[in-house]
């Protein structure tokens, strides 16, 4: 790890402040930066611990929506009861996330601002149609993922909640890398206030929406309708792992497997 | 067994060693702090195959906190790392060997390669340092597949082995074997590739190296599996050192697996370091730089042919591999892929004709190895998947086949030169088959139909030579030490006893079995002996943990040393008791005069002897202390039948072991907790190489694509199902315990069963072979392009 | 600039001025000497550096020591009863020989007991999943499973 300076923030006017003034980078839970700065892949000079900002902390329903706080960690979304009763899915998804340990540190701001093209809150986050809550604004799911690790996030700009629509009915499916547990091919479907909805990590550069799946499932919401899509790996991740073919092979099988298990 | 081991041996006494381990009061190397220490650092080479045009280590020796910073060129004197095998070529030349240097001198052949050494205050600043050194490399190109090296116009890796060629080696009557397949009734062929695999000892490797002026003399703390082994290569070989003034504790090590047998370059250069910059020196080893720079195992290419008569008796077995060395020789890397490979090809079989031609190649990749079971495995897996896929194609019962073609008769001289001297190998398979509810498979396997999922059952019956030996013979084929082990027996004045193993354990629990053995032997508490090990300054000599010898050859050391004892003892006795020497029976921790009451306990005799007022004092040395090396007249055959069941999604292609049962024979067992712990976990080993891991280096770049656990898959929990152990017993011939060894057992059957089981569940989409892992993908792809044929 | 913290390890106060990149593992390692937290790799997955932070298992070389402010740590040093009584998940893991070389065992217990705390019925399928941030290369895991299922009945007394 590099040298770096460290701040604790106490409000998100300090850590924005922080951040502006030093170009720094915000440490959330730090799953993915303190392992980045480990192996000297991250060299940030400055650090912004927000985890002593009470506002970001908290979940809570407000109306027909269902609001995280940014330093959530996933093991409280797990075991959330507001989060099980609005949208269980969440709960399963988060559920899925690295391994416990991991859940117990990691939170929903550090993984959306971070946007590991594997991760699986963004597919939560798109997949919803979620709106992400930030120190400046208010921005759309589908404004905010912007490509591999990148975001609409400005300079010291900080995410603050994520306000997720509650559903008629949505569920997460995951294949997991085998190695890592990271999503090799993750898909959230959703039968939103907005129409039907489905994301999918893991597969490319960026969490995307499979339109393909969303018309099929508009039409007719069935594992088996789901399964049926072809879906084009022509812009899909080739590796170790899986070539393209059996990513977009996977996107139905997961995207079915979760209309499956939808409730 | 003597009645008075009874009590204790065969008992599933709980591990002396466990109560430091859950206490985390251990002492790992990284838990060995010194004052004034200093902390190093290697540069690694970022290229697989580069010039090192020149090293500018200027601003690193200027950065702060730096102590030295040392490059190949200020090794002057020092030469390269040995290898410790020496194997000759079918043409009677004897194998390339090419300097393996500490630092790299003029060219660096693998990425991780050692480049420099920067020693600084803190490991920040070393790594800073580090930075700043210049090393002007010219890029060459790189070959990191065997099969490729080979090839002309690969890149020339070494000038001294032109063409990438270590040795070409064989093995066997060739005549013979081609005389029979020209008169089989079938022939199934078979390609395949034992993939590379990474061994990931949960700890990594680490050294602290000390030298102290005043005594001229050398501290080395380091992870090793046989500390006197690496001081005499270190020592003798590379640094030129007096061996006695070089101290190597190997104290708690966490796994090795072959891993930790070798001379490595970090250790050897620290040592040589301390004397210059007379301080101490740590090093811990990343996880990402063991995964470049461990020695990995396995990665051979093989065709395999297998000549059957019509009633399926094996006529002959034909065998082309090609086995990786990496870019160096470490080690023990020549003998692998021939002495304990090639010879094992018989497997349980009667094979009357077997011919191995194997060919070692040099690649830019990291050394290969021993990693457990080695050469063991790779020999399995050609034999039972070849007789895997015999019975498919002649459609007789994967059972059926292997009992057609049993050995039965003992001992038995195989065609590939060893002599098995006992085994018992229906009893397993038939042990096997029931823990296996074989006979319900059918009806499960239409189950899971009726889910959409492929079920398979699949068989590995394995045989494996353990315990190396003897030395003469081993010499000459080319062993460049010897196979022997020490213990030493101490009876302390209170007659309780330390004993001083060369047998390290490193999660293997000696500091319990053996504690058993003696105390059993000696009719005493196993509270009252203590096991030492791992220590040069302690342990007399050693060979070490490698090969599942530990107890066989170690164990039969010790049992040497206590009947040493034993025979002092009644000596002392008779004096005592006022009886001859040869009326003196030992039984219970009591010697006797044979047919009376009159008894002196052991420690009371032992009290004697160091209190040696009433004793034989012109006859007899005071003290009672003995010292045993044990060199074995042969190996020791462990074997067994393991059967494996997988369920496949066709969709995903995930492969779920529903089922894993093993048979094993090990001969005597002294504590079966242990053993069942060794197999359990040899087993998750072969399963993860077959399902999981993988080893990949891009065949561009040579740089190592699965360099951590985000792409190198290791088995975890959730990956694994709940084993079914079992064993059966036929007592080796040739030593005291009857002993065969259990450590590698459960690696050397686990991949062929497993893969085999995979064929089965996928020969009904016409899916016949493919090679491991069963990664999901390549499942998957494997079905689709038998789809698509 | 260094900072300064103020935390409690295994009951204890311990007020430290670090360097802002240490980790908490070595924290504890180096400047505690509580070396039965182990360091298996740099990438967060092996899961041998698991302590409790304030009763949640969490992997140790990927936090700063600096995150660690007020926090309640507990290390494998700090579960035996003061007497030296294992606490039940230790003597389990001996009992059921759920270690070999020891060396991933103090986060295998850690993790096993934070498991334990939120799951205490657990079956065996979900055992094997909580475990999924430790790796033991050893054991194959059965003996593990076996352990947790027995300390998990021994806690529950």
């Amino acid at each position: 790890m590099y040298a770096f300076e460290l701040h604790h923030a106490k409000s998100v006017a300090d850590a924005s402040a922080a951040l502006s003034r030093t170009g720094g980078k915000a440490l959330a839970g730090g799953q993915s930066l303190v392992a980045a700065m480990k192996l000297r892949l991250a060299q940030p000079g400055h650090l912004v611990d927000l985890s002593g900002i009470p506002e970001l902390k908290g979940i809570r329903r407000e109306g027909d929506h269902l609001v995280i706080g940014a330093m959530t960690r996933h093991a409280d979304v797990v075991s959330s009861e507001a989060v099980k009763g609005a949208i269980p899915a969440l709960a399963a998804l988060a559920e899925g996330i690295g391994d416990r340990q991991v859940r117990n540190m990691g939170t929903i701001g550090g993984s959306i601002a971070n946007n590991d093209p594997a991760a699986d809150w963004p597919a939560a986050v798109l997949g919803l149609g979620a709106t992400v809550v930030t120190s400046k604004r208010k921005i759309a799911a589908d404004e905010f993922f912007k490509g591999m690790f990148e975001t609409a996030l400005a300079e010291g700009e900080i995410i603050t909640a994520v306000s997720f629509p509650v559903p008629k009915k949505a569920a997460y499916a995951k294949f997991p890398n085998p190695a890592s547990r990271f999503a090799l091919v993750g898909v959230f479907v959703a039968q939103t206030g907005a129409g039907t909805r489905v994301a999918v990590t893991g597969a490319a550069s960026s969490v995307f929406r499979s339109k393909a799946h969303e018309d099929a499932l508009a039409k007719d919401w069935s594992a088996a309708a789901a399964k049926a899509v072809r879906t084009p790996d022509a812009n899909l991740n080739s590796d170790l792992h899986g070539t393209a073919a059996y990513r977009a092979h996977l996107v139905s099988v997961m995207a079915s497997r979760a209309v499956g298990a939808t409730h | 067994m003597g009645a008075n081991e009874e009590g204790v041996i065969g008992k599933a006494v709980r591990r002396k060693e466990d109560a430091r381990f859950l206490t985390g009061t251990g002492q790992y190397t990284d838990d060995v702090n010194q004052p004034n220490q200093t902390q190093a650092f290697f540069l690694r080479s970022p290229h697989a195959h580069a010039k090192i045009r020149g090293i500018d280590t200027a601003k690193a020796k200027a950065s702060p906190g730096v102590v030295a910073v040392y490059t190949g060129a200020d090794l002057e004197g020092v030469n390269g790392l040995p290898c410790g095998w020496l194997i000759h070529s079918t043409d009677g030349t004897p194998m390339k060997e090419p300097p393996h240097p500490v630092l790299a001198k003029g060219k660096v052949r693998y990425v991780g390669d050692h480049v420099a050494l920067v020693i600084a205050e803190t490991l920040a600043q070393a790594k800073d340092a580090a930075e700043l050194i210049e090393v002007d490399y010219e890029v060459l190109p790189s070959v990191v597949n065997p099969i490729d090296a080979l090839k002309p116009g690969a890149p020339q890796i070494h000038d001294e082995a032109p063409g990438n060629k270590c040795y070409t080696w064989a093995l066997g009557d060739k005549a013979a074997v081609d005389a029979a397949f020209s008169k089989a009734a079938h022939v199934t062929r078979l390609d395949l590739v034992n993939n590379r695999l990474i061994p990931n000892a949960i700890e990594p490797r680490a050294a602290v190296a000390s030298y102290s002026r005043a005594d001229d003399a050398y501290t080395l703390y380091t992870t090793s599996q046989n500390p006197h082994v690496e001081r005499l290569l270190m020592t003798a070989f590379v640094l030129g050192l007096p061996e006695h003034k070089v101290r190597v504790i190997a104290p708690d090590v966490g796994g090795g697996f072959g891993s930790k047998i070798y001379l490595y370059a970090e250790e050897t250069a620290m040592v040589w370091a301390a004397k210059r910059v007379n301080r101490p020196i740590k090093w811990a080893c990343e996880r990402s730089e063991s995964f470049l720079s461990d020695a990995h195992g396995r990665d051979h290419v093989t065709r395999a042919e297998l000549a059957l008569d019509k009633d399926g008796k094996f006529l002959a077995l034909r065998v082309h591999t090609v086995a990786a060395m990496g870019a160096y020789l470490s080690t023990f890397a020549s003998c692998i892929p021939t002495i304990l490979y090639a010879t094992l090809l018989a497997g349980q079989y009667t094979t009357p004709a077997i011919y191995a031609e194997v060919t070692a190649a040099f690649t830019n990749t990291a050394p290969v190895d021993a990693y457990r079971g080695a050469g063991r495995p790779e020999a399995t897996y050609v034999v039972e998947r070849i007789v895997h896929q015999a019975a498919a194609e002649t459609g007789i019962a994967q059972d059926e086949l292997r009992r057609r073609n049993f050995i039965r008769t003992f001992p038995y001289q195989t065609p590939v030169a060893l002599l098995y001297d006992t085994g018992g190998y229906d009893a397993c398979l038939d042990e096997a088959n029931r823990m296996a509810d074989v006979k319900g498979f059918a009806a499960r396997k239409a189950e899971s139909a009726k889910h959409g999922k492929l079920r398979g059952l699949g068989y590995a019956s394995y045989i494996e030579a353990c315990g190396l030996a003897p030395s003469n013979i081993a010499g000459a084929l080319g062993a460049r030490a010897g196979l022997f082990e020490a213990g030493e027996v101490r009876v302390h004045p209170t007659g309780s006893v330390t004993v001083f193993t060369g047998s390290h354990s490193h999660g293997q629990g000696h500091e319990t079995t053996f504690a058993q053995v003696v105390a059993g032997r000696l009719g005493i508490p196993v509270e009252n002996v203590d096991v030492v090990h791992g220590d040069t300054g302690r342990v007399v000599f050693g060979m070490g943990t490698y090969g599942s010898r530990s107890l066989a050859v170690g164990g039969t050391a010790i049992v040497k040393a206590v009947d040493k004892v034993i025979d002092k003892g009644k000596k002392i006795a008779a004096h005592l008791l006022e009886a001859a020497e040869t009326d003196i029976e030992f039984r219970d921790g009591k010697f006797t005069v044979a047919g009376t009451d009159r008894s002196k306990a052991f420690g009371e005799v032992a009290l004697a002897a160091y209190v040696p007022h009433n004793y034989p004092l012109d006859r007899l040395e005071p003290g009672l202390n003995e010292t045993a090396f044990y060199d074995p007249t042969n190996f020791t055959f462990p074997a067994g039948t393991h059967v494996c069941e997988v369920e496949i999604d066709p969709d995903t292609g995930v492969v779920k072991v529903v089922q894993f049962c093993a048979c094993d024979d090990f001969g005597n067992i002294i504590n079966p907790m242990i053993v069942e712990g060794q197999v359990h976990g040899g087993v998750a080993q072969g399963l993860g190489q077959a399902m999981l891991e993988n080893c990949v280096y891009d065949p561009k770049s040579g740089q190592l694509l699965t360099g951590t656990y985000m792409d190198y898959a290791m088995p975890r929990a959730d990956d694994l199902p709940s084993f079914k152990v079992g064993t059966k017993v036929t007592p080796c011939t040739h030593n005291p315990l009857g002993a065969k060894g259990c450590g590698e057992a459960g690696a050397i059957g686990a991949p062929a069963a497993f893969m085999n089981a995979v064929m089965d569940a996928l020969a009904a989409v016409g899916v016949k072979h493919f090679d491991m892992p069963a990664t999901p993908h390549r499942v998957w792809a494997a079905i689709q392009s038998a789809k698509h044929a | 600039m260094a900072v300064t913290l103020s935390l409690s390890v295994n009951g204890k106060p311990v007020h430290a001025t670090v360097d802002p990149r240490t980790l908490l593992v070595e924290l504890l390692r180096n400047h505690l000497g509580l070396t039965g937290t182990h360091v298996g790799c740099d990438t967060a997955q092996c899961g041998a550096c698991t302590v409790l932070v304030d009763d949640r298992a969490v992997k140790a070389c990927n936090v700063l020591a600096a995150q660690m402010e007020g926090a309640k740590v507990v290390t494998i040093e700090g579960i035996a009863a003061a007497d030296g009584t294992l606490h039940p998940m230790q003597a389990a893991f001996k009992e059921c020989h759920g270690l070999q070389c020891g060396f991933c065992t103090t986060g295998m217990v850690m993790s096993a007991i934070d498991l334990v705390n939120r799951h205490p019925k657990a079956s065996e399928a979900k055992i094997r999943e909580e475990l999924e941030g430790n790796l033991c290369r050893c054991t194959g895991y059965h003996n593990i499973v076996k352990a947790v299922q027995h300390g998990a009945a021994a806690m529950g007394k």
